[in-house]
């Protein structure tokens, strides 16, 4: 185990001065959406879970496991572990449960509530689009309950189940019996197990065997309503050969109120199955002052069967706070986990981040690719584990945490555990840390470059390995979404 | 006239390095400013392009009857002034490509000029490119990251045939080159040179000088210039050293 600290510092006055305008912008998605929602009285106990399933239709068996997970939350305590620093929060002052109010059953895209629609609009989501100009199925989320699926005919007829989770706990209540809390369970930590008791909406996904999913499959979260925690939930499972690729982006509207996200994202990667999936996370990050925002706890972890592959791309802006390890567990043998990761944190974002990469079986190979970028007050921590167990002969890790430091306020941590139990693992760990130095900015304003664009194009170019990995149309986002988040800073 | 320095003093941290330069360059000229070590042809060149810790203490510099002194770097850069640098700086993942259309998109939105077409872009490059003798890869390549030290002056000097800048400052640009990479960029140079726009070639020795001619060549010794002429002074200087001009300083003094 070990730990470099390293404080930036960056030169002159007029340097500063820059730097501090730049990181300065306003968050560009702040706005919030009039659309009446159906809320329940804040507060969390047993009645307040048997009411979130009952308004869900759910099955008992569904509320049997909400109340294990329930109780099992009440016995255990909030980590305090994470390279972050919060006030408590108050379990009890947070609305459980929210959607939004349904006209009527909605048959397509025409009936979605127009103010909806104009919301997506605004966040440059406009489905109708992104249906007929990019081929992508979005399932659009908005707060919590999910208002519209698209393109479910094509791919239902590959066998391909792409659907919100209350749909999947009603339609396919065989599949997610089999399949929920196997990856994560609700005992696993803090956050899953509130997650499995209050947990609002998601996606499921499930690819046949020998399948591959022909589009890439994308949704849109966004919270909406004041003082509403979100508890998403996915479960993505890939048949023995099967393949797809699953986006999941987000933009928030402004709020000034702590808003607790708690994902839990579950991925079955069975034999020869490979699933990809890339986030761009751009939650609300609070203001300047580091005044309200999102704080965002996820737990998300996948499990690869022999010879399948998982792979983490995750491009973060947003929030207030993040806690986020998307892991892989390599059970089978010769399976691949990757991660390639980009976090930026501005003016007091705290971000704790990283992977765990589990090889269990042999031949396990993982990458991981984690690039921090830090402005402002803002500390950004690298938190990773590779483990490798007694019977995992022959594997192989590469890991390279690199930090960049834009201002002289900001801070970068890497915290990366190494346990190898098999003499024949071969684990390699490089770390650097870096500014966007001040003769880089020079060369570029002599070239006629404004400091922000240079800041841009050097921060870019420094993250350029994690977003080739990106699905195309994700790539352009996150370079947009990485110049936005700066402006202000560097670049 | 384009450039018109007057009794330029300038001080890296509190020393006094400059101590009263006058220059005047006109369009079609080529100036060269020759002298030894640590006589200040370095700080004259990051003076004029606005490096930060570069303090002017005194005088004034027009370029084109405006006051540089008073512009931001950039502002100078988009005004026409292009400094190719002794030491060009690494910046890994940006391509050249990247780098170059934001250079020139950046100086178009300073002229009101909107984006220029990727495809007028790329032909353009690639014309240069061939006029350098330079592999069209090259543009996919990360600014000067794993460069030679020809490779990052020719790369300079295709930048400079790109920006088309008024007035291009040469920093010590053949420093590093073999004979054949310096024939390569003082024909990139020689090409760029028109009668539109000035060259000040800074340089601590004479044989870049049997490639670019120069219609004035300058002594700068300790802050001062202190022997000006034609070409034929830099070929006195190669066979009589500096020392000789500093004698001659001693002589003004």
């Amino acid at each position: 185990m070990q730990k470099d600290d390293y404080e930036g510092k960056f030169g002159s006055k007029d340097q500063q001065e820059t730097l501090k305008r730049i990181t300065k912008s306003d968050y560009k998605y702040g706005f919030t959406s009039d659309i009446e929602t159906d809320t329940i009285p804040k507060g969390l106990s047993e009645d307040v879970v048997r009411m979130i399933s009952a308004k869900k239709n759910e099955p008992e068996f569904m509320l049997e496991w909400r109340l294990r997970a329930y109780r099992h939350w009440l016995s255990m305590i909030e980590p305090t572990w994470p390279h972050v620093s919060y006030s408590a929060i108050d379990f009890q002052d947070i609305i459980y449960y929210a959607a939004p109010k349904k006209k009527a059953k909605l048959d397509s895209l025409d009936e979605v509530d127009p103010k909806l629609r104009a919301t997506f609009d605004k966040l440059g989501i406009s489905i109708e689009e992104q249906k007929r100009i990019s081929g992508v199925a979005v399932d659009a989320i908005m707060d919590s309950a999910s208002v519209a699926t698209t393109f479910k005919k094509d791919l239902s007829k590959l066998g391909i189940i792409f659907c919100s989770f209350s749909e999947a706990i009603r339609n396919h209540p065989e599949l997610i019996r089999k399949y929920m809390g196997t990856v994560v369970p609700y005992t696993d930590n803090f956050y899953a197990a509130l997650n499995s008791a209050v947990f609002s909406d998601g996606s499921f996904c499930y690819i046949p065997k020998g399948v591959r999913c022909p589009m890439e499959l994308s949704t849109y979260f966004r919270i909406n309503t004041a003082n509403t925690g979100q508890f998403e939930r996915t479960l993505i499972v890939a048949e023995e050969g099967a393949y797809v690729s699953y986006l999941e982006g987000c933009t928030a509207p402004m709020r000034d109120e702590n808003q607790l996200h708690a994902a839990v994202v579950e991925i079955v990667s069975h034999k020869d199955a490979e699933v990809k999936y890339s986030t761009v996370q751009n939650w609300y990050p609070g203001d300047e002052k580091g005044r309200g925002g999102i704080y965002n706890f996820v737990t998300k972890r996948g499990i690869c069967h022999k010879n399948a592959k998982i792979s983490w791309t995750q491009v973060e802006t947003g929030s207030a706070i993040t806690w986020k390890y998307p892991s892989v567990i390599l059970k089978g043998d010769r399976s691949i986990g990757e991660f390639y990761s980009v976090a930026v944190t501005n003016n007091y974002q705290q971000a704790d981040t990283g992977t765990k990469m589990i090889h269990l079986g042999e031949n396990t190979h993982s990458t991981i690719i984690s690039k921090g970028v830090s402005a402002g007050y803002s500390q950004n921590s690298y938190r990773g584990l590779v483990k490798v167990a007694k019977n995992a002969k022959n594997a192989r890790n590469f890991s390279q945490c690199d930090s960049l430091l834009i201002g002289d306020q900001c801070g970068a941590h890497t915290f990366p555990y190494i346990e190898v139990n098999n003499p024949t693992a071969k684990v390699e760990h490089e770390a650097t840390t870096s500014k966007v130095g001040e003769d880089q900015i020079f060369y570029c304003n002599q070239r006629g470059i404004s400091t922000e664009d240079a800041i841009s194009l050097i921060v870019n170019g420094y993250c350029k390995e994690v977003f080739r990995e990106l699905p195309m149309e994700f790539a352009v986002e996150a370079q947009n979404l990485l110049a936005v988040s700066l402006e202000g800073s560097v670049g | 006239m384009l450039l018109k320095i007057k009794e330029l003093r300038a001080s890296v941290k509190d020393t006094e390095i400059l101590k009263g330069i006058n220059l005047k360059v006109n369009r079609g000229e080529v100036h060269a400013i020759m002298g030894p070590n640590g006589s200040g042809k370095s700080t004259l060149a990051n003076l004029l392009s606005g490096r930060e810790g570069y303090e002017a203490t005194g005088g004034e510099v027009l370029f084109d009857g405006k006051n540089l002194l008073d512009m931001s770097t950039e502002e100078r850069a988009c005004q026409g002034l292009f400094l190719a640098f002794q030491y060009p700086v690494e910046i890994p993942g940006v391509s050249i490509a990247n780098f170059l259309k934001s250079a020139v998109n950046d100086i178009r939105a300073y002229h009101g000029l909107s984006k220029i077409d990727a495809m007028e872009f790329l032909t353009l490059a690639k014309d240069k490119m061939k006029m350098l003798d330079m592999d069209s890869k090259f543009l996919r390549r990360s600014v000067n990251d794993g460069f030679s030290g020809g490779e990052k002056k020719r790369n300079e000097v295709f930048q400079l045939s790109m920006l088309n800048p008024r007035l291009a400052v040469l920093d010590e640009t053949d420093s590093g080159l073999d004979i054949d990479a310096l024939k390569i960029v003082a024909n990139g140079v020689n090409r760029f040179h028109t009668k539109e726009n000035g060259v000040v070639l800074i340089t601590h020795y004479q044989r870049l000088l049997d490639y670019i001619a120069p219609d004035f060549v300058h002594v700068l010794v300790k802050g001062r210039i202190v022997e000006s002429g034609g070409k034929e002074l830099a070929l006195h200087l190669e066979k009589h050293g500096y020392d000789w001009a500093i004698k001659s300083k001693k002589r003004v003094n």
